[in-house]
Parts: structure tokens; sequence; C-alpha cells
């Protein structure tokens, strides 16, 4: 049986070769070559990927990084605790905050950073309640902390989620056991349980730091295309400029980050379905 | 008890911060006025309004019909790639489960564009075909992953029982296989189905000749600025996801409590 | 009863693919590509209705973004609108068809003050739809014009109180003319004199934005805006403290006009619908929708009193004669999209 049901792969192994390999190829083929007009003519050469290192786009590059991890930061430290705060919770109440951590996400994401648009403008719900309060109007919407905060907001429950897993998968009889021998509950936390949450805390970063870097709705629409993220290059690349050449090289570039971040992290030991957990 | 009270405020706070924004959403779509930031007084007129804009009433039509039949394609497709990666071994299983993996953790605009430069290197026109393979595309991956575990988790022994009892491989796999891993179908299913729905950046670079989803629709509203309409529009997808949620949730607690009742008999 | 749900789902699901598949079959097929807010929609389906035809009508936001559509061949478009530089541009490298007049019959109440225009010399290719100018629309509580020039946009008072388009040609006019330089310019040094004064101009910029500008200013949380002239019309109406500028250093006159792309595979269905776009009726409907200045002869006469005191829409001719339009500058091109790429990057 066995042996014979591996041929059901076997139609979409073709599929995956024609719809993810092949494409994945043709990417790169780009990012390696120069526009010279048609398959008969390769030039193959690194001048995009050299074009790339220069101050402007490796400062586009660093900023996106650098937002990303601002924003994977703070989904940790809200997000942590809230996981740990319903990992707690009895059985029946604990469905009920799970539910409604993965509700919003069941939203469309482009409703959920629209709905700041709204919040945030200069005469939106928060400026007029500010001024109700008496306190002068702030710009808040089309600056890079609305960037952050739409990203938070929108990843947030990729965070809590993971550790949730880990911490309600933990042995409660270590806890109980070192509780026993007289630990503090510092000690508890910092030597049992926040390493063993660790497998989901992973994931959480991974999984919020991976469509942060990547986005370019968010900065379009709550950070008025101030702050460039690599998104917004590889996005102005294809379908303004039309320099897929060097769109391809910034999306091969991306992948490698990704891959890169992916592996360190992979050190510290991450199921592989991981992904698959959150639902 | 303090620390209850602690823990308690923190959980309304996280959830103030998760539902607020949804809420004013929800509530400024019964508002009179364009405008965003003051109440003037309670109306219809943008649900009406949205019931009007053949945009929406296409692009929600594409949505529902793309993920429909992307979400079917893919778990059928998933299912049976799942059956046969689970059966693999060595080196070509670990090739074919990183290479599944690749659009999970491919950044979507890099999915996004690795397949329109795939249609335009073929040649194919741009419009509801090539939206719906791109679909197919980013949600088989996530279906086999829910699969995957149940195959794991499924005795190996069964099937071959099965087969010794004179079973045909196919009557092993509807009778014994599919039964057992039925959740896990359905979970990637309903995965597969909300993925398609809630995707934006692979439908963006993929779309084409009038056909949009809803996400694309929005963007470019949004893009224009505030508009009730979208609003009206959220409230009720949040609704209707909110129906679904409690109605699988109701469901799966129902199905639970009779296989409880099945073990304890 | 899980099956059976599975096979309701399932033809649901072909019933829908038959539909479309069905519904695109049968009618002749006409592939639209315009400006996003550019026509009145309901046009459109009246025109499927009457003709029994089909449709397809896609958007995008600026001229740049038109031609990588056109030019990847991801769909194959029977109609274009655009701006007169990039079809220009597309004439010239052989992306344009020559259109059969006899089959547009109202060209006649074209404007002839539209006619003969370089970038379509010998009128063969390109049938005007509107045209315009760009400003600056701002709020008359708040912003002093008086100084009626491009310098408004880089004054330090209304720091993150300004909202600039995110478009290459448009942005760059602004700087350009501020300079008193050509908009067309194929001078390397004024060309970054003006990347320079862009870059300088960001820290005072609230955002970039293409087509979101008319509701910011009438939801008054910006001061001023680079606009088109037909998105100050239509801010105007809604809130009375707006007014449009075209500074005095001068503007961009723009013509957008209808083309057929080579890749068409409808012709003469397209020539009928231009002529449908050009007859009075559409374009007033047009007009009640876009609001920009008309280039018929005979819509002029039926506008209101209104929108013709309006001088965002009559464009008076003293500053009509200090405006410029945008030329195609061929290669030249690629070193306004770089520039714009690093002030965007900044």
């Amino acid at each position: 049986m066995k042996d014979r049901t591996k041929y059901f792969a076997y139609p979409y192994l073709v599929w995956i070769v024609i719809f993810i390999v092949f494409p994945s190829f043709l990417v790169l083929l780009y990012s390696l070559t120069t526009d010279s007009g048609g398959l008969t003519n390769i030039n193959f050469t690194m001048s995009n990927f050299i074009k790339f290192f220069n101050h402007l786009y490796m400062n586009i590059l660093w900023d996106s990084i650098f937002l990303a991890a601002i924003c994977t930061i703070i989904c940790l430290l809200l997000g942590y605790p809230a996981a740990y705060i319903i990992s707690k919770s009895n059985l029946s109440r604990r469905n009920t905050l799970l539910f409604l951590c993965i509700l919003p996400m069941w939203m469309n994401m482009l409703l959920r950073t629209y709905a700041w648009m709204t919040i945030l403008g200069n005469n939106g719900i928060l400026n007029n309640l500010f001024e109700f309060l008496g306190f002068p109007k702030i710009n808040m919407l089309y600056t890079r902390g609305a960037t952050v905060m739409g990203m938070v907001y929108n990843f947030l429950p990729f965070m809590i989620l993971p550790i949730f897993t880990a911490l309600s998968k933990m042995d409660t009889g270590l806890i109980e056991a070192a509780d026993d021998l007289g630990a503090t509950k510092y000690i508890v936390f910092r030597k049992i349980i926040l390493p063993l949450s660790m497998p989901g805390v992973i994931s959480g970063i991974i999984m919020v730091f991976m469509p942060a870097v990547s986005t370019f709705i968010i900065p379009q629409l709550l950070g008025g295309n101030k702050s460039m993220m690599i998104g917004n290059l590889v996005e102005k690349m294809f379908i303004l400029n039309g320099d897929w050449n060097f769109g391809s090289a910034i999306s091969i570039i991306m992948m490698i980050i990704i891959l890169i971040s992916m592996s360190i992290m992979n050190k510290f030991d991450v199921d592989k379905e991981g992904g698959a957990r959150l639902w | 008890m303090v620390k209850k009270h602690l823990s308690r405020i923190y959980m309304g706070m996280i959830f103030i911060f998760l539902y607020a924004p949804i809420a004013v959403l929800a509530v400024f779509s019964f508002n009179e006025s364009k405008s965003r930031g003051n109440w003037t007084g309670f109306s219809l007129k943008w649900y009406v309004e949205l019931f009007q804009d053949g945009d929406i009433r296409s692009a929600f039509y594409y949505t529902i019909s793309i993920a429909l039949i992307s979400a079917i394609v893919s778990t059928i497709l998933g299912t049976i790639a799942a059956i046969g990666i689970n059966s693999m071994k060595g080196k070509m299983k670990s090739i074919m489960l990183n290479v599944n993996y690749l659009p999970v953790v491919n950044p979507d605009i890099v999915t996004g564009i690795s397949l329109m430069i795939l249609y335009i290197s073929f040649n194919i026109d741009f419009g509801f075909k090539t939206m719906l393979i791109s679909h197919i595309v980013f949600n088989t991956p996530y279906v086999i992953l829910s699969i995957l575990p149940k195959l794991k988790q499924m005795d190996v022994n069964m099937t071959e029982a099965a087969m010794d009892l004179g079973a045909t491989p196919m009557y092993a796999l509807r009778k014994v296989i599919i039964p057992e891993i039925k959740p896990g179908i359905v979970t990637g299913f309903l995965m597969a189905f909300t993925l398609s729905i809630d995707d934006f950046i692979i439908s963006y670079f993929t779309k084409g000749e009038g056909v949009t989803n809803l996400s694309i629709v929005i963007y470019s509203m949004a893009r224009r600025g505030v508009r009730p309409t979208i609003n009206a529009l959220s409230t009720i997808m949040l609704t209707v996801v909110l129906l679904l949620m409690i109605l699988i949730n109701k469901r799966s607690s129902g199905a639970e409590k009779a296989t409880n009742k099945r073990k304890e008999a | 009863m899980k099956k059976k749900s599975l096979l309701i789902v399932s033809i649901t699901a072909l019933i829908l693919a038959a539909g479309c598949s069905s519904k695109t079959e049968e009618k002749e097929v006409l592939n639209v590509l315009n400006y996003d807010i550019y026509i009145d929609k309901t046009l459109i389906s009246e025109y499927e209705e009457e003709n029994n035809v089909t449709i397809k009508y896609d958007t995008y936001s600026t001229p740049e973004e038109m031609y990588i559509k056109a030019k990847a061949g991801a769909s194959d478009y029977d109609l274009i609108i655009s701006s007169e530089y990039m079809i220009e541009r597309m004439i010239s490298e052989g992306m344009v068809n020559k259109l059969n007049f006899d089959n547009i019959p109202n060209y006649q109440f074209i404007d002839e003050e539209f006619k003969n225009q370089p970038y379509d010399p010998n009128n063969e290719y390109a049938v005007p739809y509107f045209w315009g100018t760009l400003g600056i629309l701002y709020n008359k509580t708040t912003v002093d014009a008086s100084s009626d020039s491009w310098s408004m946009l880089w004054n330090e008072k209304y720091s993150q109180r300004i909202i600039m388009m995110d478009s290459q040609r448009d942005a760059f006019a602004a700087a350009l003319k501020l300079l008193g330089y050509s908009l067309n310019t194929v001078d390397e040094k004024e060309l970054d004199e003006a990347k320079e004064l862009l870059i300088q101009q960001r820290p005072l910029v609230m955002a970039y934005i293409t087509d979101g500008a008319p509701d910011i200013m009438i939801n008054e949380e910006a001061d001023m805006a680079l606009v088109w002239s037909g998105e100050a019309v239509s801010a105007m109406s809604e809130n009375e403290n707006l007014d449009f500028v075209i500074p005095k250093e001068g503007s961009n006159i723009w013509i957008d006009a209808m083309f057929i792309p080579s890749t068409t595979k409808n012709q003469p269905l397209a020539e009928e619908f231009i002529n449908f776009l050009c007859s009075k009726e559409a374009t007033l409907r047009n007009i009640d929708e876009v609001w920009y200045s008309t280039v018929h002869t005979e819509a002029i006469k039926e506008v209101d009193e209104e929108l013709l005191n309006n001088s965002a829409f009559n464009i008076p001719s003293e500053d009509i004669n200090k405006m410029e339009m945008f030329r195609d500058p061929k290669e030249f091109i690629d070193l306004y999209t770089s520039r714009w790429t690093e002030i965007m990057a900044e």
C-alpha cells in the first residue's frame, strides 16, 4: 500500500514544478539578466544586485528590517502576556478568549488597515476625542508610527496563537515540582516557562516578522508613501517602473533575508508545521 | 485576586485594541454624513449605495466563486498529494515538503510577481483563469500541511489490515484513510477558502480584464480616501464571518461531544 | 450529510464557473483601460446592454502604470484612455493603431483647439477625451495664496499639511516650473536641481497620494494639495472653503485621449465605443462625474453657469498661455524615473 500510494504525490509534483519551481526560476533568471529583449539574447549580469548595494536602497532595506523588528518586538511584548493569561484560564473561558483573538484575523486585511485611516486622521475619531478633552490635535495618520501601529494590529494574533500553543502543551508537573522545591515565581518563569515556550515565541516571531518586512499596503495607506519599505520598492519596480530585472533581484534578496532569518530561528528548534498550527 | 483582576484588565485592553477599530467601522457605517469623525445621525444609505455599486457586486461574485472553486480544487489536489507525500521516503519526501513549504514562507509579493512573470512569459491573458490558478497555487500547501499531521497519527496497520482482508487500494483509501483524515481535510478546505477570500497581494499581481476581487476594490477605494460604503461592506463581512465561526464552533463542539459519548459507550 | 453538502458546494461552483464562461463566449468583448474614476460607470453598463457586448473595464492611476500594463501584454486591450505624452511614446514605439474616422462621426464635435497637437500632429491615432491642468487646491481659511506661486508647496508654515501627488511627471512639473525651467527639460542639471528641491520638500509633505487628495482636502485634514483641475472642481463643490490656484510661473496643460493599442482584437467595436463616448449625452454625463474641462463643442454649451464660472473648469486663457504640454522625453524618461525613485526612497 505504502509503496503504491506514493504515486499519489506525482500529479502534485508536476503541479509544483510548473507553478512553484519554474516561476521561482524565472524570477532568478530575471534577476541575473538585463532587459535585452526576448529569451534569445540573454546576457547574464550581476548588475541588478550591485545596483541594490548603494546607500539609497540599503537604507530602504535597513529601514524595512527596523520597522518590522519594532513591530515584532511590540507584538511579542503585547502578545506573550496575553497568551500566558489565556493558557492559564479555565477551559471554557480559554476557548472564548482564543476565539476572540482569532476572529479579527478572519476579517479582510485591507479592511483592518483601512479602519485605522478613519481613526488616526487629523479629523478622525481620536483627534476629535483629543479636541473634546482639550488636548491639541496631533498628526498621527501618515507617519511611521501609524505604519508600525497598522502592522502590529494586523499581525498581533500571529504572535499570540503559537505562544499559546506552546504554553498549553507545557507539562504543569514541572512547574509544580519547581514550586515544591521552593523556586520563586520569577525563577519558575525564567527557568521553566520561558524556555519551554521558546518554540512558540520563535514561530510567533517568524510569523510576524515575515509579513511585516514584506508589506507594501500598510506603508502606502497608513504611512502616506513617505517611508518606502522593501515591498513598496518591489511593487514600484514591477507596476510603475517596469524594471523587472531589478525588481526580481530585490525579490531574491528579500527571499534570502527571510530564509536566513528562518534558519537562524530554526536553530532554536521550531516545529515545521508551526504555520498550520495557527488554525 | 489582584492578579486575576490585572489579567482581566490586560485582556480587556488587548481586546479593545483588536476590536475598537472594527467597532468604529461598524458604527460609522450607519452614520448619515460622509464625515469620518462626527456622528450626524442614523442612516442606512451607505448600505443602499453598497448594494447599488456594480463594482462591488461583481467583485463579490468573483471573490466568492474563486474562493469556492480554488478551495475545492486545492482540497482535492492537496488530499491526494498529502497521502502520496506521507508514504514517500527519504530525500524525495523532504524535497517535496520543502518545495511545498515555499509559498508558505515566501512573502506573498514574491509569489505574486513570480506567477505574474510566468503568465506573461507564456502569453496567458490575465483574468479569471490566472487569478484562480494563483489561488490554487497558494492554497494547496496549507491544505497539505493541515492533512499531513492527521496522516502521521493514523495507524498504518489499519490500511494493511483492510488490504489483507481483500480491500483494493482505492477501497481502502475511501473507506479507511479518508474517514480518518477527514478533520484535516475539513480544516484544510476552510483554511483555503478563507485565505482565498482574504488575499490581496497575489490577486493584485494576477488580476486582469475586469476581474477583481473585494480586496482589490477596497484597496482602490481606500486609496481615494475614506468611504462609508467600505464601512458598510466591512460590517456585513464581519457579521457573516462571525456567524460562520459560531456555526463552525458549535458544530465542532457538538461533534466532540458525540465522539466522547461513543468512547464512553 | 457531509457528502451532500460537498455535492451542493461543487455544483454551485460549477454553475458559477459555467456562468462566467458562457457570459463571455457569446458576446463580443471590449477590453478597456482607463484612469481610475474617469468615466460615469453607468455609461458602460448602458452601452453593454444596448449593443449586447461585454466591456471588461480595468483601471490604473498613473500613465507610467498604464504603459507597463499595455506593454507587458498581460491583457490585450482594445481601447485605452491616457495622457498625451504617454500616447506620444507609444505611437513612436509602434504600439498604437491608426483610427478609421469613418467609424467616429462624432469626431466633428471635438474642439479644433485640441486637434493637431504635437503628440498626434496629423490626427491619426487619438481622439481627445478631456483636458485640464495642474495646480494647487488649498483651504482659504488657513492658506495665504497671494504669492500665487509654486513656492506655496515649499512654505514651511504648512509643514505636514501639504499633500503631494505620487506621480513623477506631475511632481517634477511643479518643481521645474518653480525653478523657471521647462517641464519637459532634458537637461540633467536642471532635473537634478528639481530633484534636490523635491527632496527638500519631503519633510513638509504629509503624504504622497494619487487620487486621494480631494477627500483629505474636503475633510480639511490638510491645507493644500497638488491636484489635477477636475479633482479641484469636485472638492470645491463639496467644501466652500476650498479654492484652486494655477501658479503664476505657469503649469502643465494636458490632454487625455482615447486610442486603440495594436493589441486590439476588435478595432471596429473600439471605434464605435469611442464614437459613443464622443456623443454629447455621454460627454455631459462624464463631466458630471469627473469635472474636467471638456473638449466637446456642443456639450460645453449645456454646462451649468456655476461650473463655467469655476476657473478650475473654465480655465482662463491668460493662464493657458503660460502653460506647457508634456512631451515624451524619449530615452531621457529613464532619468525622470530613476530620480523620482530616489526622491521617494530618500
